[in-house]
């Protein structure tokens, strides 16, 4: 693993500097997860290490607008224990928790997960399903984004020379609203999704679903919505029919690749079925929240 | 590029170690401290035999920069026993027969201490699940889960 320089700053204007005057490569260091393992076998390489971890206010979740505002340093682990973003986005966190493992969790972070862009990606359908926004600092100043502008293929990202996540934004919940994050992997813990599925809902006071957002990973290089799915939803109270539409236009929607965790085939089949097993548990969330 | 002068907390001790960037915690606590009770199973983030608590998180330390380590406190293995007195765990599982070869224990130790400290009464589920990122190729996993609970239980009654 070659790595010259370690720089842990205590602010963001710091890291921004020291990100724009490094020379030669420089990159990002939050839980190490992803980076520590490509840096050793050779897959990535780094003239200097930005740590991200000493700054305090990307450390940090709290409320924003009704909504909540996450630092980009904040781990899995300290994600699981604040209990209001577990109970508003039970979905987005239980995509973070499904991360590796309790040693992994007291250090992935969302961003990483994210930046990495790994098309199994765990943290990410939950975030795009609940139509979450990024901020990105860099040389030119600040800008917020949708999560999905940041993935672009597999391991690459939107984000250009300097530049990294602040924080992750997640809007107001409105009342009976909930989502919800389901994978398939081939054993109960430590593997890569075969397929991963969100699914996040609005409902009016008496249980109809008023809003719908699913979206798939590992189907495709980068995450796939499913809005002929998400319309499936929208007037019901997710019977049936509507569930069988919704699997209809998950597996249609799907773009996968063979390897050894899936089959093209089976990839496409377990779509539909996660996205109507998803859609059940958000529903049911959504239901028991005033 | 000269090495780095860091100052950590390991084990309640203030200890300064150097270090390259590229080492990682594993590395400086086993090659530069001499602490080689956390061992080295895959560097990859795979087997916790290297798992240690750092800023009271558990985490593989083969995953974590020795430099990260300045200003915190890092505990391993070697802490976990008061002088000849064992942890209830070390003692669980040597009654158990937890352990063959034994080079996965360590992490075994460190890691059920975490889930004890936040879940005194865990099921059996919650100790696979928690131990989860934590490989044995000997035992079979059944003694070691057995050995936690038993662990439990004492440490229960002992309150
Ligand atoms: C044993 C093991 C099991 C795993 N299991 C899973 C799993 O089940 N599901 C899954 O999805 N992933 C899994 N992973 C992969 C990894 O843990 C996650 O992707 C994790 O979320 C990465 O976060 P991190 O903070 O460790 O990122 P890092 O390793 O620190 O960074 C990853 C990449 O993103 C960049 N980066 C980090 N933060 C920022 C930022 N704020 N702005 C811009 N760029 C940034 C880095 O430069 C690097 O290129 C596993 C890894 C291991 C070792
Ligand atoms: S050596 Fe660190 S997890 Fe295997
Ligand atoms: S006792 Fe040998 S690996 Fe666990």
């Amino acid at each position: 693993m070659k790595a010259q320089q370690y720089e842990a700053p205590d602010s963001i204007d710091k890291a921004v500097a020291l990100l724009a005057a490094a020379k030669g490569q420089a990159r990002v260091l939050a839980g190490g997860t992803d980076l520590l393992i490509q840096m050793r076998v050779g897959r990535l390489s780094a003239d200097t290490i930005v740590d991200i971890k000493c700054i305090a206010e990307l450390r940090k979740i709290s409320r924003e607008d009704g909504g909540f505002k996450i630092g980009a340093a904040v781990s899995g682990a300290e994600a699981d224990e604040h209990a209001e973003l577990v109970a508003h986005w039970p979905g987005v966190v239980e995509g973070w928790e499904l991360i590796g493992s309790t040693q992994i969790q007291g250090r992935a972070t969302l961003a990483g997960n994210l930046c990495n862009a790994s098309p199994a990606a765990d943290g990410v359908p939950a975030l795009i399903a609940a139509g979450a926004q990024v901020t990105i600092v860099g040389p030119n100043g600040s800008r917020k984004v949708p999560v999905e502008a940041i993935p672009t293929g597999p391991g690459r990202n939107s984000l250009a020379k300097g530049e990294f996540v602040t924080y992750f934004h997640l809007p107001k919940r409105p009342p009976h609203s909930s989502d919800a994050y389901l994978r398939l992997i081939p054993r109960t813990e430590m593997d890569i999704a075969v397929v991963g599925c969100a699914v996040n809902l609005t409902l009016d006071a008496g249980g109809t679903c008023t809003a719908a957002s699913v979206a798939l990973g590992a189907v495709a290089p980068t995450v796939v919505k499913v809005p002929d799915g998400a319309k499936a939803l929208i007037g019901t109270k997710l019977d049936a029919a509507a569930l069988d539409k919704l699997a209809a236009a998950a597996s249609a929607a799907c773009k996968p690749i063979d390897d050894k965790r899936g089959t093209v085939v089976y990839r496409t089949k377990i779509a539909g079925v996660l996205a109507r097993r998803a859609a059940l548990i958000a529903y049911e969330r959504a239901r028991k929240r005033a | 590029m000269s090495k780095h002068h860091v100052t950590a907390t390991i084990n309640g001790e203030p200890t300064e170690f150097l270090c390259e960037t590229s080492q990682s915690l594993l590395d400086v606590l086993r090659d530069e401290l001499e602490l080689t009770g956390s061992k080295e199973g895959c560097t990859s983030g795979d087997c916790g035999a290297c798992s240690v608590m750092l800023d009271g998180r558990l985490v593989c330390s083969c995953l974590v920069l020795g430099v990260e380590a300045s200003g915190r406190t890092v505990d391993t293995i070697e802490g976990m026993a008061q002088g000849a007195d064992l942890h209830p765990l070390q003692r669980h599982f040597l009654e158990g027969a937890a352990l063959q070869c034994g080079i996965c224990t360590p992490g075994f130790l460190i890691a059920a201490r975490a889930l004890l400290e936040r879940t005194p009464d865990p099921t059996e589920t919650e100790i696979r699940y928690w131990l989860a990122g934590n490989l044995c190729r000997c035992t079979g996993y059944d003694k070691i889960v057995r050995a936690v609970m038993d662990a439990a239980a004492e440490m229960r009654g002992a309150r």
